[in-house]
């Protein structure tokens, strides 16, 4: 009789798929037959805790780098959201946090820099964390217009140079900085026999037609960066004339950095030798090699970099604000900035931390990177982009 | 069935949908729209984005019909070594993630044309063609088309006038599927159709997201939304027309085994098709190769790259047992035939999948907070993943559960037997071959999936595409390596559980 066995087996089934369906974020239940959705489930229940139930009691928190409140709450469980390529790694990064005030940090993934501040707007009436971390000069001012933030002046910020402060208020505080650089593939331009260029200029001459990609400036963030640079370099009514002279030059404009990078980059079989990267790419290219390197395969070009300054915030509407202020007191510490470099490839903001060897040693930090003010680009950021589409769809 | 049953039978599905799709959508929409000066917002640029929308998403389900429609025959009627397989790796591109079929489109030179999207959504959507019209082929009586090649009709004519007509109910799914898929892609259009090509879903993203301007990506998401409920209500109707009850054998057709010069064609059809799709996945092992190794091994950001994919199975388990218990019950309702019950519950059910990601996931951020707040729970991930599954279930099963003839179960309690007998011996393969199809659709979606879960992820839940798409993120060949290296893992493994639930399908027969 097979087809009993088979009804017995649907039923069964039937009853555990109800069981699961039924199941919307409570408690979460192991409902056995399902090996790989037990271990998923036992691994939430260690993260959703409520708050008051964690506490791996390590007594009263060590006043080790805050100064906001002595004595930290040790119950508390802090949820931060930050960008999707900072999330991954930030777990250990806090372990020693965790251990000194007995504060459970929970992260959360918000997807790119422009989609997290997209969302801590729109939850501002209820926020899904208690801080928020990652969003850059270029979004900040629709972050602040927002009022989202409860001001937190760290005490370590006299160990961050002045210009990385970009609110008055204190709103925001500056975790970390990197450079967008144009990049070129050594072997490729020796190969074709031009020398790499020095400026932005030279971009646009016929050694090196066909030569460059970069970024859209209207979805990703390297993209926008690079027009902001142009803008900074040749001012608000010569950079229509350098993009045109780019296209005309041929210059390649694909959606993301990865698709610029690893479709379009000589290095990775594309055919443009000069790319829209960070300053910090080469050492990545040294870490990350198949066989170990002596010397980059990639170089900066130092002139006509942007320099992208990343923001912690405290949430308004969070219950833990003192706790949080610990959070970004941390995340300012020689302790957090010191794995800056080697983890998410940009630099500490925090001036008295040594940089590791690899970064000192392939790559350069550009001297005068451009900047802009978040005023400037709060008022002119969408006019720029759609005057920016124009020229480059032709 | 009674209206009451009917009623009681939609109410789950009903409240799936209501509140994880029509709720916070409408939340959103209105926020978005709530500050809107609509006389300022409409210009012209978006009559022409909508036409392209248009265009290209039809354009791309006529290509796939017709590029899928030879290796749909030969695997639906002959038997030959590997078939089982073939069926179950059409599906692998489904759960590629689009940069990784950049990366290995870029070889093809295509790029940044409308070509480079339309040869993309070809390569993406054979499979939908080749299992749900497939899966309703395989059980099709041939003795009619037997009996109309004794009457003398020719095989073109036999195939047009007997086959055809007799599949269409399940051409129509396939092609109602493939053409939301298009008229919402947002990756194949951003990466490989170049500037100029934008879909309203690449425009709402813009709008929503660069822009900061909720009132207009609002207004966008309202025009696609009223283009798929209309496209949708065109084809509930003549979904309706079109099917009929069908002596769907309760076994499927006695495949023949291909001779002579017939086992050569076929040859040449599964190996050219299955070979296009397989040409990008060549590169990708190509490229990945010397990297497997280190896929076990930890990095400081991305983790244990291996330990992505028990947690993607789990939520793609999770998702398809949650997709096919409500879908098949919605499939159910919506089978009866010729309420309108019927079907405006199907066009709602279908909607999901013909809405941006953006507007979802931004939708998800205001509603989902209460009564419990969903959002940033693990339970979320499975739950889109689900909600986008949905309408695979029921398109796969809609079409199998209308060939049921009530007659047959009639006939079958006249013989004596019980209605459960009946109703085992009718109805029961049907639906267990329809439920496999589905739950084999609803595991590669959520597999597959990376649009809704990128706006709500915990570190917790990171899924192999995720992983990929962070390796992707930075530079150096290591990254690149195991990024390329993973994905070859997932297609294998992709296709490896499609092969099982598959199997698993065919268990309900006799």
């Amino acid at each position: 009789m097979k087809h009993t066995s088979t009804i017995a087996l649907i039923a069964v089934l039937t009853m555990i798929l109800a069981a699961c369906g039924s199941d919307q974020g409570g408690e979460p239940t192991t409902t056995g037959s399902t090996p790989d959705i037990a271990t998923t489930a036992s691994s939430v229940s260690t993260t959703i805790e409520e708050p008051g139930t964690t506490s791996p009691s390590t007594t009263v928190a060590e006043t080790a780098p805050s100064t906001t409140v002595a004595g930290g709450s040790s119950d508390v469980t802090l949820t931060l959201i930050t960008h999707d390529s900072f999330a991954d790694a930030a777990g250990e990064a806090f372990a020693p946090f965790t251990e000194e005030t007995g504060i459970t940090v929970e992260i959360l993934a918000g997807g790119d820099a422009g989609s997290l501040t997209n969302q801590v707007v729109l939850t501002k009436d209820n926020p899904i964390a208690d801080a928020v971390f990652g969003i850059d000069d270029t979004f900040l001012t629709r972050a602040l217009e927002a009022e989202i933030f409860v001001p937190h002046e760290s005490p370590l910020l006299s160990n961050v140079p002045d210009e990385l402060e970009l609110d008055d208020e204190a709103r925001v505080t500056p975790i970390d900085f990197g450079d967008v650089c144009f990049n070129y593939d050594i072997e490729a331009l020796a190969k074709a026999g031009v020398d790499p260029p020095t400026d932005l200029d030279q971009l646009t001459e016929e050694a090196y037609r066909d030569m460059v990609v970069v970024e859209s400036a209207a979805t990703s963030s390297p993209g926008l960066a690079f027009l902001l640079a142009t803008i900074a370099e040749y001012g608000e009514d010569g950079w229509q004339d350098y993009w045109q002279r780019l296209v005309d030059n041929g210059v390649e404009v694909v959606p993301d950095w990865d698709t610029a990078y690893y479709s379009s980059f000589t290095r990775y079989g594309g055919d443009f030798p000069i790319v829209m990267s960070y300053a910090s790419s080469p050492p990545a290219e040294v870490i990350f090699a198949e066989t170990p390197l002596d010397a980059a395969p990639t170089g900066v070009v130092t002139d006509g970099c942007y320099r992208q300054i990343e923001f912690a915030g405290i949430l308004a509407g969070t219950e833990n604000d003192a706790e949080a202020g610990e959070l970004i007191d941390f995340m300012l510490s020689p302790e957090f900035q010191q794995q800056i470099p080697l983890t998410w490839f940009v630099f500490p903001a925090n001036e008295t931390v040594d940089l590791p060897p690899e970064f000192v040693e392939f790559t350069e930090v550009p001297e005068s990177p451009a900047r802009l003010t978040s005023e400037e680009i709060a008022a002119n950021r969408e006019e720029w982009i759609r005057e920016w589409s124009a020229i480059v769809d032709g | 069935m009674t209206r009451q049953a009917r009623l009681l039978l939609a109410a789950i599905p009903a409240a799936f949908i209501g509140y994880l799709f029509v709720y916070p959508v409408t939340r959103i929409l209105l926020l978005g729209l709530g500050e809107a000066d609509l006389g300022e917002l409409v210009d012209t640029r978006i009559g022409s984005v909508a036409w392209f929308t248009l265009w290209q998403a039809a354009l791309s389900t006529a290509l796939t019909l017709l590029v899928a429609a030879p290796l749909t025959w030969a695997i639906s009627r002959f038997e030959f070594p590997g078939r089982r397989l073939a069926q179950a790796a059409v599906v692998v591109p489904f759960v590629l993630p689009t940069v990784v079929v950049g990366t290995a489109f870029a070889a093809l030179d295509v790029r940044g044309s409308v070509w480079a999207i339309l040869v993309a959504h070809v390569f993406y959507n054979i499979a939908v063609v080749v299992r749900t019209v497939g899966g309703m082929w395989s059980s099709l009586d041939t003795r009619i088309e037997d009996a109309a090649r004794t009457l003398g009709a020719g095989p073109w004519r036999t195939l047009w006038h007997v086959t055809l007509p007799t599949l269409r109910p399940a051409i129509t799914a396939a092609a109602a599927i493939v053409f939301l898929f298009c008229f919402t892609s947002f990756g194949v259009v951003l990466i490989l159709g170049g500037r100029g090509n934008a879909t309203l879903e690449v425009e709402i993203y813009e709008q929503a997201v660069t822009f900061f301007d909720l009132p207009l990506a609002a207004l966008l998401a309202v025009i696609q939304l009223v283009g798929v409920s209309a496209a949708l209500a065109w084809y509930s109707r003549s979904q309706e027309r079109g099917s009929r009850g069908l002596d769907l054998g309760s076994q499927e057709t006695i495949r023949r085994r291909p001779e002579g010069v017939l086992a050569w064609v076929i040859g040449a059809i599964v190996l050219g098709t299955l070979g296009l799709q397989a040409l990008p996945l060549g590169a990708l092992v190509v490229r990945g190769l010397g990297w497997f190794g280190d896929l076990a091994v930890r990095d400081p950001v991305v983790g244990v790259p291996l330990e992505s994919i028990p947690r993607s199975l789990g939520f793609a388990g999770t998702a398809m047992v949650v997709a096919v218990v409500v879908g098949m019950m919605a499939a159910v309702v919506v089978s009866g035939r010729g309420s309108r019950f019927a079907r405006w519950f199907d066009t709602a059910l279908m909607l999901p999948l013909g809405t941006s990601a953006v507007t979802v996931g931004f939708g998800f951020l205001v509603a989902l907070d209460r009564p419990i707040d969903l959002r940033g729970t693990i339970w979320l991930v499975p739950l889109a993943h689900a909600l986008v599954a949905v309408p695979f279930v029921v398109r796969s099963a809609v079409p199998l559960l209308r060939s049921i003839r009530p007659e047959m179960m009639e006939a079958a309690a006249m013989l004596g037997a019980s209605p459960g007998r009946a109703w085992r011996a009718v109805a029961l393969p049907i639906v267990s071959r329809a439920a496999a199809l589905g739950a084999g659709f609803a595991f590669v979606v959520s597999l597959g999936e990376f649009g809704a879960t990128s706006f709500i992820a915990r570190p917790s839940s990171v899924t192999v595409p995720v992983t990929i798409f962070r390796l992707l993120g930075r530079p150096g060949p290591a990254n690149f390596g195991r990024a390329m290296a993973l994905a070859v893992v997932l297609a294998l493994l992709t296709a490896l559980v499609v092969a099982v639930i598959d199997r698993l399908g065919e268990v309900g027969r006799f």
